[in-house]
């Protein structure tokens, strides 16, 4: 009933070129007025025939093509060319007032032969892992909760949208947010002071690794729950008893079937989560006082000072290592399949 | 919400790790949201209080601070740049990821590339994808604007989310609606226009809305592309190492409000939609 009722609701602005049309029309969308089927038939052709001639009827594939061309011509335009852009640029060369077209590889090896390069890619890689495996802890057991033990499926989605509102605010006030709450004089300091947990304020807690890993946790569980959650509620729940039947203990469970059939969420949910780790340069700054840099905040250094060959050089480097670590994601499940279906 | 009911038959015993589940949960819900609180109560903070606790009085100097000619003298004009910028990032991005999103309905040639080109533009370290199209405009000789170079950048982020939103959203479509309507005699526009967008209507306004506030507080794609005028996470940006008054926790709050306050009236009118959908089937 859903579609005729869409239809009865916008009759008023259904076109009424001729007055056979608008009978038509009234007899199919008013479900008040008795109707037949019959009388809707013969005027198929003529429907047809006004909006759509024959002649210029699109294949579906040219359908197709047509419809997601402006995305296409999009991300060739601000996405693909910008990219191959800065391809070109990391070979050319440059000095104090300009930069030269040219085809060297003097940024390459500058910025390959730097131990400094090194030292970043160690440190941004470190908080990556370490902040993958807190949130696909965090991210799998919150999503199992929700879908497996929260039986409502009102008050799923209403806890759902409590994890998911916070991602759609803003991430630098969520970031300074943890300023006030983890400094010397903030307010976790008072709280263990005043339980008497502690006699004197703990200073690694803000402007450190860990305030930095506290941030992105933060951040980005929600990038893991989200598609975990999507993948464990496709899961027929009968396997799940199916597999109790069989003896299996809730671990066993766990480990040959829940989690073998999240696989797509998981790996989803790794990449989105990484990915924003490893291009990440305004959370490590912040929470980690400057004391840390990542990639890109040194990238963007760089950028700041004009000197465009080496932060492309630098930008293609990381474009090429963020690349092979989502392939290495990718092929654990085939992505596309799983979400255009 | 792609989540279906799977729970088990109501009245067995919870297992124990209900319990420690659910407590894990209750953790992660104070992390998310406590700290957010602390900065909503110290913007609120007396005028000789300071960035932390203890509040010195009660007071809404350091909102009224915001609107004061100074420091904070281009916070409302960012403002109204972001939420210009928002509302059209949000109207092209429900535009072309609806369309693309029925698009990937059918197979055709290219899809793939078109797919990963999104999964890339998604993936792409944000600040990378603001220096290409800053070094573009740069090479053809254009000057970076809000309306040009930062509205470019943005899409690139929200239309890879836009279209995977929309799979989400088609794939729960049933195409049966479709089929029904072709055989009552509507023209294949006709079908889109009252049969198909309808029936997606809430998650069009669910892609709308994400848009939106991933747009308005966007920084790292539109740094290097926004020119010389700058959105109000930007300006925020800017601002984090020289305020050291609560004026920026306050600005934190309201940017906050607007964004909840935009949620929340999505919220009711997809539940609206969906809630008298219900009463007409049910009819």
């Amino acid at each position: 009933m859903l579609a005729v009722h869409a239809l009865r609701s916008n009759r008023q602005q259904a076109p009424t070129s001729s007055p056979q049309q608008t009978d038509v029309g009234r007899v199919c969308m008013d479900d008040r007025r008795p109707t037949t089927f019959p009388d809707v038939r013969p005027s198929l052709p003529l429907h047809r025939n006004r909006s759509e001639p024959p002649a210029v009827r699109l294949s579906p594939r040219a359908v197709s093509w047509l419809q997601v061309s402006p995305l296409a011509l999009i991300l060739l335009l601000f996405f693909i060319l910008p990219t191959a852009l800065f391809v070109v640029v990391s070979f050319f060369d440059y000095d104090r007032t300009g930069i030269y077209p040219a085809f060297i590889f003097d940024n390459y090896r500058d910025l390959l032969a730097s131990p400094a390069t090194l030292r970043l890619y160690a440190s941004t890689l470190k908080f990556a892992v370490i902040v993958w495996t807190i949130t696909l802890f965090l991210g799998f057991n919150i999503a199992y909760f929700l879908i497996f033990h929260v039986r409502s499926g009102a008050i799923r989605v209403v806890l759902f949208l409590l994890c998911v509102v916070p991602f759609l605010t803003s991430a630098i006030i969520r970031t300074i947010a943890w300023i006030p709450f983890l400094g010397r004089n903030g307010a976790f300091n008072q709280a263990l002071i005043g339980l008497q947990l502690t006699s004197r304020p703990l200073d690694f807690l803000l402007f450190s690794d860990f305030a930095v890993i506290v941030a992105y946790v933060h951040l980005y569980t929600v990038l893991m729950i989200g598609p975990i959650a999507n993948s464990l509620a496709k899961i027929d729940p009968s396997l799940l008893e199916a597999a109790r039947d069989a003896g299996a203990s809730r671990w066993q469970t766990m480990i040959n079937v829940v989690i073998p059939l999240s696989k797509t969420g998981i790996a989803l949910g790794s990449i989105l989560v990484v990915t924003q780790v490893m291009g990440d340069y305004f959370v490590v700054r912040q929470m980690s006082g400057g004391q840390s840099a990542s990639i890109v905040s040194a990238l963007s250094t760089e950028i700041q000072a004009m000197q465009y060959p080496p932060a492309a050089a630098n930008a293609m480097v990381l474009v090429v290592v963020v690349a092979i670590m989502v392939t290495f994601m990718m092929r654990v499940v085939d992505v596309r399949k799983e979400l255009v279906k | 919400m792609a989540i279906s009911s799977t729970g088990t038959s109501a009245g067995d015993e919870r297992p124990w790790t209900y319990y420690a589940l659910g407590t894990l949960f209750g953790a992660f819900l104070v992390f998310l949201y406590g700290p957010m609180l602390v900065i909503y109560i110290l913007s609120f903070q007396g005028p000789e209080g300071g960035v932390t606790f203890p509040m010195l009085g009660a007071s809404i100097s350091w909102f009224v601070n915001i609107f004061e000619p100074g420091q904070m003298a281009n916070i409302p004009v960012s403002f109204s740049r972001s939420i210009a910028l928002a509302t059209v990032v949000s109207l092209v991005t429900v535009a072309i990821s609806v369309a693309a999103g029925l698009a990937f309905r059918r197979p055709f040639p290219g899809s793939s590339v078109v797919f990963y080109a999104a999964v890339a533009s998604l993936v792409m370290p944000s600040l990378l994808v603001g220096f290409g199209i800053g070094l573009g405009f740069k090479f053809l000789g254009l000057e970076p604007s809000l309306f040009t170079s930062a509205l470019a950048a943005q899409l690139t982020w929200t239309l890879p989310f836009g279209l995977f939103a929309m799979f989400a959203v088609v794939n729960r479509f049933d195409r049966s609606w479709e089929e029904a309507a072709s055989d009552l005699g509507a023209s294949s526009w006709q079908r889109l226009r009252y049969v198909t967008l309808p029936i997606l209507l809430p998650g069009i306004m669910g892609v709308a809305v994400t848009a939106f506030t991933l747009s308005y507080d966007e920084y790292a794609r539109t740094t290097l592309t926004i020119g010389s005028k700058n959105t109000l996470p930007l300006e925020i940006y800017a601002l984090i190492s020289s305020a050291t008054s609560p004026t920026l926790f306050a600005i934190g709050t309201l940017t906050t409000a607007v964004s909840f306050l935009l949620i929340a009236v999505t919220l009711l009118l997809v539940f609206r939609t969906q809630h008298r959908r219900g009463l007409m089937r049910a009819g």
